[in-house]
């Protein structure tokens, strides 16, 4: 048995995916970082992400898999399920030995898992398109944070750019500690020190632009208006809006108001 | 904005226009150019849903609910002692484009009263998509109503700059119509609907000729029926659906069940329980003409006008048709599959694809996700796995109905408890 480790990137991933062909490795583990303590008596072959090794297996895959089918690796990947790596390491290795596509073989556990993780990541990814609230600074920046279940930033970051095309936005996953820039030309990756107080705190009026809080306030009352009391179905507003998204949804936390 | 009249007015307008059912904001691809505000991909999205389980995603808003019309079923009647308010064009904008902005909303759904007549209404309306379009560069969805009533020359500036217009029916039947909107005119209804698709069919087909062609509601018209405030069943209500699919190619028709919100004596009774069960029939009868490959016909007839409220449509006709099943699902055709109860459009699609690789057998359709237990009574799997004895429609019937919870059980009853 030999322990896989890498560093835990899709990057990374890939190459050890190469490397377990490259080095004949039979039986394998993977993990993420450091070995595994409960595996004491496996080898151990260790993983240097290496681009080249990675866009090989890439086309590989792109060979054998529709549009659809290749992107549902990456976004099986970021769904970050636990030991979602080796059901993709399975998955691929079904790919590759096979003369036909294999997309629609859900009989087989492993397309089945990754087409639910990559369906996983893909909803997760439209709820954020919908549930990013922006808030407006007073230095003309759009910002949200974010906290999803997914590494969805990857996924959603396109949609953004092209529809606030003209305004300046930041979004942060406050859970993976990164975030995504857009300065009205490119979009960057940045990780920075977030005050998370700046938030919540009284002082944020400073913070904020003075049409801000009246906006947020507008949209808790159009929110609140446009439900019909009659038709109260508590069952399915949580099915559409789960309590664990409401810590950064306005319109559900009306004790915060960023303004007054 | 003087900003304690304009929350004012908020409430006041979103509350009047919430009774207008319709939330689609996909179906319209409208590409983001040169740096402007807005895109819209061809799909929607839901920003919010409110308590009652619907979901938000335009700034569904009336710009007035100042009306001369006294339609018995309209909040914003007439003759109803209700808060007015009217938005300035202005105001109207800011809140979209500020909305938009802060990703609360896909766009706009403006409506109105009807004030002074329906052109100078509508000529409002126009305007202020107008605006959002050209001074705004907004490319988010909007969605006007068209007034009926209104010239057709402002139909067609209002299809230049929205994405969907929608003339709403309310009432089934021209009778109806007659008993409680006096003021209003089936024809009045009907005669912008055929305007708006005579010219959206127009510029799709100059479209393929010519792309620089610019759009003409490009998400299509749709309408809404009011049900349950008068007394038409179910056969009549989907026979003007489809009357709509078929011949004014609507893209969408929603019910909307009747909040009771008036003393009015033509009407159910303050309190009357709103008809959500027969609603979500009706969506899911609609749903299996659209999509499924159903006709109305096989849904509804005149020996059975009404859909069953303990069962869904779909399981009705299998349990009217029982010499149909059971199906083999590894061999039959995608259309067939797609009848079978408990299995839904996806699922039929992934049965196709997955029985390529290998024989199905139950416990793959139950991985697969589709709902088994209601599936089994109509599926049929070669040896070793047996057939299913030879059930009664009413036994299978009340096999499924035993395996189900619904909180809405006392409301199946077709009977109106009256005390």
């Amino acid at each position: 048995m030999t322990q896989v480790i890498y560093d835990g990137t899709y990057e990374g991933w890939l190459t050890a995916v190469f490397e377990i062909y490259e080095y004949k490795l039979n039986d394998i583990v993977l993990a993420q970082n450091e070995a595994l303590n409960t595996m004491l008596f496996a080898d151990i072959h260790t993983v240097t992400t290496d681009i080249s090794k990675a866009e090989r297996v890439e086309n590989g895959l792109r060979k054998r898999l529709t549009v659809l089918g290749f992107q549902s690796v990456f976004g099986a990947f970021q769904s970050e399920i636990n030991k979602i790596d080796e059901v993709l390491f399975r998955f691929v290795k079904h790919v590759l030995s096979s003369d036909v596509n294999v997309e629609g073989d859900l009989g087989n556990d492993d397309v089945l898992a990754v087409k639910k993780a990559f369906h996983f990541t893909t909803r997760e990814s439209h709820r954020m398109k919908a549930f990013i609230r922006f808030k407006l600074t007073k230095d003309n920046l759009y910002y949200a944070i974010i906290e999803p279940d997914c590494d969805v930033l990857p996924l959603i970051e396109q949609h953004f750019k092209k529809r606030y095309a003209d305004q300046r936005w930041l979004i942060y996953d406050a859970k993976r500690k990164y975030g995504i820039y857009y300065d009205l030309e490119n979009t960057s990756v940045v990780a920075l020190q977030f005050d998370s107080g700046v938030s919540l705190s009284k002082s944020s009026a400073e913070f904020f632009d003075e049409d801000e809080g009246f906006f947020q306030d507008l949209w808790r009352c159009y929110f609140s208006s446009v439900n019909i009391a009659s038709r109260k179905n508590t069952k399915l507003h949580l099915q559409h809006m789960p309590k664990r998204y409401w810590k950064h949804l306005t319109e559900k936390r009306p004790d915060l108001n960023d303004f007054k | 904005m003087v900003q304690e009249r304009v929350m004012e007015k908020l409430a006041i307008l979103a509350d009047a226009a919430k009774y207008d059912v319709s939330c689609s904001s996909g179906q319209s691809k409208r590409e983001n150019k040169n740096k402007g505000l807005g895109d819209s991909t061809g799909y929607g999205i839901c920003h919010a849903y409110t308590e009652d389980g619907r979901c938000v995603s335009l700034l569904k808003i009336l710009l007035t609910n100042h009306c001369i019309f006294d339609c018995a079923y309209c909040v914003s009647r007439k003759s109803n002692d209700v808060k007015r308010a009217a938005f300035t064009v202005q105001e109207v904008v800011d809140l979209t484009i500020g909305f938009y902005r802060r990703n609360y909303i896909e766009g706009l759904f403006l409506s109105s009263g009807i004030f002074d007549n329906p052109d100078y209404t509508m000529e409002r309306l126009v305007r202020i998509a107008k605006k959002l379009r050209l001074e705004e560069n907004f490319n988010g969805y909007i969605h006007l109503k068209a007034i009926p009533g209104a010239s057709d020359g402002l139909l067609k500036q209002a299809g230049m700059y929205a994405d969907r217009l929608s003339v709403n029916v309310e009432m089934p039947t021209e009778q109806s119509l007659k008993l409680l909107a006096p003021d209003k005119n089936h024809i009045d209804v009907i005669k912008p609907m055929e305007y708006l698709k005579n010219e959206i069919t127009e510029y799709k087909e100059e479209k393929k000729r010519n792309y620089k062609i610019p759009l003409f509601a490009p998400a299509g018209q749709s309408t809404q029926m009011v049900i349950g405030a008068t007394k038409e069943n179910d056969l009549e209500i989907l026979g003007m659906a489809n009357y709509f699919y078929e011949k004014m190619n609507m893209r969408r028709v929603y019910y909307s069940g009747y909040v009771p919100i008036s003393h009015d004596n033509r009407l159910p009774a303050i309190g009357t329980p709103v008809p959500m069960i027969r609603e979500n029939r009706l969506y899911q009868a609609d749903w299996l003409i659209r999509f499924y490959g159903f006709n109305v016909n096989e849904i509804v007839g005149f020996d059975q006008p009404n859909l069953d409220l303990d069962i869904d449509p779909k399981l009705g006709w299998a349990l009217r048709n029982l010499d149909q099943f059971p199906v083999d699902i590894n061999t039959a055709d995608l259309e067939l599959i797609k009848r079978i109860p408990g299995i839904g459009f996806l699922s039929a699609k992934k049965i196709v694809a997955a029985r390529q690789f290998k024989k199905l057998q139950p416990y793959d359709l139950q991985k697969l996700g589709i709902a088994y237990s209601r599936a089994k009574y109509f599926l049929a799997f070669a040896s070793p796995f047996r057939l299913q004895q030879d059930f009664t429609s009413i036994q299978i019937k009340n096999h499924i109905l035993n395996l189900q919870k619904s909180k809405y059980k006392n409301d199946f009853s077709n009977q109106l408890v009256l005390f």
